[in-house]
Formats: C-alpha cells, structure tokens, sequence
C-alpha cells in the first residue's frame, strides 16, 4: 500500500529525514516511536504533502501512485488520512459545511453523485456514535474553542467519516488523559480493517497498549534504526531513548 | 456651451442649489426646506472634504463630485411596473416593501402607509407634510451637528425625499420593514436623499435596506440616514450594497440611542466602485447598547472607505464593533474608527476589532483604530490586523481532500460569515450568507431575477 525508499528531506536547507525506508502493507498496524526532533512529525507531514519541506531524494509510492504527482488533496482522495498532532482551528467554517465538501469532493473523485442533505447527515450521526464524539461538537466551527482532547476525537470522527485506506497518527496521544486516550483507541481499532493500514506515531509506549501494532519503527537522527515486533516498544519504554541515542553513537565512532 | 471659466466644484454646487431653489422646494416639503439656507452656508464653510480632513485621508472626494452628473429635483416619470423589473430574491423574507427611485420615493399606490399599529412607512417629503411635529422634531438634529463633513451639509442642502419610518410606542414590529433603493437611468446621475426612521419607547423593529443599481449608467449617491433609538426601543439595521463597478456611493448614518436601547447596524458592501460608509453612533442614554458591524467585498480597483465614531456621552453602556474587510486584485480599502468616552460616561464598555484579509500582493489596507477616552473607570479595547489567509488551514482542508480553490474560498466564507452572522433576520442572514458566497466564487450575487447585468 505505501512504500517509501530512501526518503530525504528538510526544511530551509537543514536536513531531517536521512534516508528512510518503509514498507506498510493492508491489514498491518505499524508504530514510529523516536525522542523528540527525531523526524517522526517530519515524515508525517511529508507524506500528507506539507509544501514547507523539500524532499531532496527518495521515492514513496502509495497504492503503486508516485506520492510525489500528487496535490495533498489528491493524496487525501486516494485515501491517505493524517491525523494532525495540533489540528488548526477554522474560525467561521462550520464542521458540517467542511466536511460535507471534504465527502462530496472525495466522493466526486470516485465518480459519485454527491450525498443528499439527510444522507450527509445520517453518516454524520452514525460515525459521531462509533466514535462517541460529543454531538455538539459538530455544530461548531471546525476546532474552534476545542479542548486539547476533543480535537484529537475530532481528528478521529474525521477519520471515520472519510474512511481511509492510510491513516496515519502523529502524536495522536499527546495531551490526551486516560479515558480520551481509551475513546481515541477504541475509534480507530473499530475502523480498522483488512484492507486499510495504520501508521501510529508516538513517543510514548502507553497508546500501544490500546493500539497493537504490529511492527514497532524506531526512528532517530531522521532514520528508522530498529524494527521489531510490540515487544520493541516494551524494551524502549523499559530502556528509554538514551539506550538508541548510546547504542547509535558507539557504532558512528567506530 | 459651458462657459470655459474653470469653477470650482464647490461653487459649481452652490450655484446649482442657487438656480434649482424653486424646484427644490416645491418637490419637497416644510420641514427639510427649513434648514436648507443653513444647510448651504455650512457647506460653503466646508466644502468638499480634502485630503487635509483626517476622516477622508484616502480618498480624493471631489473629484467623484466633478463629473458630469444629471441631477433631478422633480422625480422623474418613468412608466414602468417595478415587478417587472425588480424583485428582490430572498425568498421567505416577509417584509413591508418600501422602493425608493433614484432617491424619490415610488407611491405603490400610496405615498405613505399607516398600519392598524400605527406604524408608519412612507415618503419622507410627505411624512414632513402630514406629521411635520414628528419629522420636525428629528429631522436634521444629528446631521445639523456634524460641523467637519461638507457632505453631510450638502446633501441637507439638496434633500427632498426619501424614506420615514415611525413605531410608535411599546409596538413591536412582526416582519422586517425593507427598503429597497433603485437606481436607474439612461444617463449618468446624482442621487442625494434622506432617510428618517424614529422608534419611540420600547419598540422593536427590523429594518433592511438594500442598495441596488438596474441600469450600467454611473451614478453617484450621497445618502444620509438618521436614526432615533429611544428608551428601551431597539432596531436592528441591515444595510446590504450592491451597486455595479462604475457608481460612488457615501452613506452617512447618524444614530442616536436613549436610556436602555439597543441599535445593531450591518453594513456589507458586496459590490460598488467606491463605496465611503460614514457612521455616527451616539450613547446619550444610560444602559444603552451599540453594535455596529460591517463587512467589504473588494476586488478588482474598488476602494471601500470605513469610518465610524461611536460617542460614549452617558454611564453604563455598551459598544460592539466589528469591521473586516476580504480585498482583491488591485483593491484598496480603509477603516478609520473613532470611540469617544466622554468623562461622565463612567462603566462604558466599548470594544472595536477590525480584520481585513488581503488575497493579493496588490491589495491594500489602511487602518486606523482610536480610543480616546475620558472617563476613569472604562473597559475599553481595539484591534486592528491586516493579514493573508491561514495557510495551516487552508492545509489541514486540502489534507481533508478539500481542493485548494474551496479551502480558500471556504476560510474566506469563515471569515465573512463571522460579521454576516450578526444579522438577525435568519432569511436574510442566510441569503446574505448565499450572496457572499457567490461573490467570492466570481458569480453573479445579485438578486437574479434583475435582466441587467450591470457589472
């Protein structure tokens, strides 16, 4: 489904990624753990198509389509899905009317008709409830006065609304507590299926608890310099970061 | 032939007050004949406001009053059924419908409407015939003391008709009154009339007006409204303006609010070549509450020139204002807002923001938001911006699989509707929010049933 190869990128001339090679196939979960400043958010917004980074090597292909053609709209119809770490407050852009132009645009690219207004709605409602986003957050405008936690539940209805093929999570835990962490997991293990794929960045092990991965990447210095199974993300949690940063170090000195 | 002797606009108006005086009285009445010998002096005073007049620092005023304008002073007979040219397309808006042509008040069949309320809508030259008290206790007792702005004394100069509205007393008004103001002619025109709307103690109404030109001719319109709020009463006042390219519009609006009221104003400028909105918003009455709100849509060389000066006289009130201002092209725009807290207006609150978007590198914006307060015990606050649109959430839209072109136009709705969903009149809120949108689009956001297509 996505695979990326040799990606290098950066921003005003300073390089984050340093060549980064990921294979994400239908039906996996995979988990990016790194310290802070170790490229994770980088390579998510490089891959939702944030114009402000440079990529200056390497290929990501998603669904067999050179990323690269793509527009960040495109990339969103083709199915990809980036959960912002921060989503942007739309002062005066009701949810409603965003994502309704969100659907009937993704929708047009399918060559389908757009949904009716009671169509619209019932999705709407349907997803509100597998989510269990407060009702009354979707009459507001688009994050506007939003808790740090009711954004992140945002960020999932969204995804449950225009249910992608890639999801991708970037620090979808952060500044959540535990029973939104529970209600954010729950989402997207329910929107989970055998023929969409899951990236879930993280600093932190304890998301993994609610969302199994099953490859944990372990990125530092903008490369992915360990793979493993769950059980990684264990020994990270256990060790901490200072165990790569060491591990990296002596290997570059020698 | 004119004569070659180059006069001065000034004087140009002067001797066509001189040499139209007959005319001019005898199509208007009493009352707004009274105070036009004044109303001339003041302006040979003052003249046409220079780019010396610090509330006309952006635009060259004069020249828009030297072109070679036909001027009226009988309306003009045009044998037409307004049906069959205009009807305005907000559909579910009951209102009582009042048309103005070229600033004379069109008798549909009578000049003047009296309803079982008691409420009044009609032509002002007639209202001042038939209730010269009423008209003549109002009349031109704000605008009389506006002493910087030759605009304002020349249109009481040349003033013969326009709209009245009266509620009376303790009467709520059940639909919305709407003026539409109609210009059409087949050569290029000056326009200056006056309206008049009186709401006496604790009545409500709503009012909109709605500026509209039916033919491609240039036209030029200097209006002034005056609008009395007394106790406890409280209007509500949607100015919609929607002239095509080539007119100059200046509209003075002159508020004054007793003890208790409530008087919410919304401007929004769609379309005209330039457009100046002056408002004048007095507090003279404890516990009264202002909200004074506009929005511009300029593109292209449009200038849009704002300025208000809300005057805190008396204790405990309130004043809302918000003025924002979506630019294009070549556009320019500016806002000069004035609040005035007097000394013995002691617990005002008086709030002011201005937000102007500009798409372009050409488009320009001048702002100048003042305070100037007096009393010590005030909560009072201003903010000006000028910015480009949010490209974080033009991004987080495209993440979204929204195009660019609907992201943009979609934070540029946002940030309209933010001033357009003030009005309370939901039908005409959501038909402004429809004509707003059609206009950032490029569409054609006129009421459509209009054959001309004026710009």
């Amino acid at each position: 489904m996505l695979s990326i190869k040799n990606l290098h990128a950066g921003i005003n001339g300073n390089k984050i990624l340093n060549g980064i090679n990921l294979e994400v196939k239908a039906g996996e979960t995979h988990a990016i753990m790194g310290p802070n400043g170790s490229g994770k958010s980088t390579l998510s917004a490089v891959l939702a198509g944030r114009d402000i980074f440079e990529v200056t090597q390497g290929e990501i292909t998603f669904n067999g389509k050179n990323i690269f053609d793509m527009s960040p709209e495109q990339r969103s119809r083709e199915g990809l899905f980036l959960s912002f770490q921060y989503p942007v407050e739309i002062p005066g852009v009701s949810m409603v009317n965003f994502m309704k132009t969100a659907i009937n645009e993704h929708r047009k690219y399918k060559g389908l008709e757009p949904l009716s207004a009671s169509d619209f709605l019932k999705l709407m409602r349907d997803r509100k409830e597998l989510v269990e986003i407060d009702a009354a957050l979707t009459n507001r405008a688009v994050n506007e006065g939003f808790s740090g936690g009711e954004k992140k539940r945002n960020e999932i209805f969204q995804m449950a609304m225009l249910e992608p093929k890639l999801s991708i999570l970037d620090e979808t835990d952060s500044g959540l507590d535990i029973d939104a962490l529970r209600i954010v997991a729950n989402g997207v293990n329910k929107l989970k299926r055998p023929d969409n794929a899951t990236i879930v960045i993280t600093h932190y092990q304890r998301l993994l608890d609610y969302i199994i991965p099953d490859f944990v990447h372990i990125l530092y210095n903008g490369r992915i310099v360990k793979t493993g199974g769950k059980e990684l993300a264990l020994e990270l949690e256990e060790k901490g970061y200072d165990w790569i940063k060491n591990t990296e170090e002596s290997e570059s000195n020698l | 032939m004119k004569p070659t002797v180059n006069i001065s606009p000034k004087e140009d108006f002067i001797n066509l007050y001189l040499d139209n005086l007959d005319l001019i009285t005898e199509n208007s009445s009493g009352v707004l004949n009274a105070v036009r010998q004044s109303a001339l002096e003041n302006f040979k005073l003052l003249g046409f406001p220079g780019l010396k007049n610090e509330k006309y620092k952006y635009m060259k005023v004069e020249a828009f009053f030297t072109g070679d304008y036909e001027k009226y002073f009988t309306p003009k007979r045009i044998t037409f059924n307004v049906d069959d040219i205009f009807r305005c397309d907000i559909p579910s808006l009951d209102t009582h419908l009042a048309l103005t042509l070229n600033g004379f008040y069109l008798s549909n069949p009578h000049p003047i409407s009296e309803f079982e309320n008691g409420v009044i809508v009609g032509s002002l030259a007639e209202a001042a015939k038939k209730y010269p008290n009423v008209v003549g206790k109002y009349y031109n007792s704000l605008s009389g003391n506006d002493a910087d702005d030759g605009l304002v004394a020349l249109n009481t100069a040349f003033a013969q008709d326009g709209v009245f509205i009266y509620i009376p007393k303790g009467v709520r008004v059940d639909k919305p009154v709407q003026i539409i103001n109609l210009l059409m002619s087949d050569e290029q025109q000056l326009v200056q009339y006056r309206n008049l709307i009186i709401a006496e103690e604790g009545s409500q109404v709503e009012i909109a007006i709605c500026d509209h030109t039916l033919s491609p001719e240039k036209f030029l319109s200097n209006v002034v409204t005056e609008i009395f709020t007394n106790g406890n009463a409280s209007i509500d006042l949607v100015c919609m303006q929607n002239q095509h390219n080539d007119t100059a519009q200046f509209t003075h609006i002159f508020g004054q609010q007793e003890k208790d009221s409530k008087l919410v104003t919304n401007t929004i400028s769609l379309h005209g070549g330039t457009i100046r909105n002056n408002i004048n918003i007095l507090l003279n009455g404890e516990g009264s509450e202002s909200h004074t709100y506009g929005l511009s849509l300029v593109d292209r060389t449009q200038h849009v020139d704002m300025y208000s000066f809300i005057e805190h006289a008396k204790p405990n009130c309130t004043s809302f204002e918000q003025y924002k201002a979506i630019l294009d092209d070549q556009a320019t725009g500016a806002f000069n807002g004035r609040i005035l807290v007097r000394k013995d207006a002691q617990k005002t609150q008086a709030f002011q923001s201005n937000n102007n978007l500009l798409l372009t590198a050409d488009a320009r914006m001048f702002t100048k938001p003042q305070l100037e307060i007096y009393a010590d015990d005030v909560k009072c606050s201003h903010g000006a911006t000028v910015g480009q649109l949010d490209l974080e959430a033009k991004f987080y839209m495209q993440s979204r699989g929204i195009s660019e072109r609907e992201a943009k136009l979609l934070l540029m709705f946002g940030f309209a509707h933010d001033v357009v969903g003030h009005i309370k009149i939901e039908a005409l809120r959501d038909r402004i929010d429809e004509l707003v949108n059609k206009r950032l689009r490029g569409e054609l956001s006129r009421c459509h049933n209009c054959p001309m297509h004026c710009y």
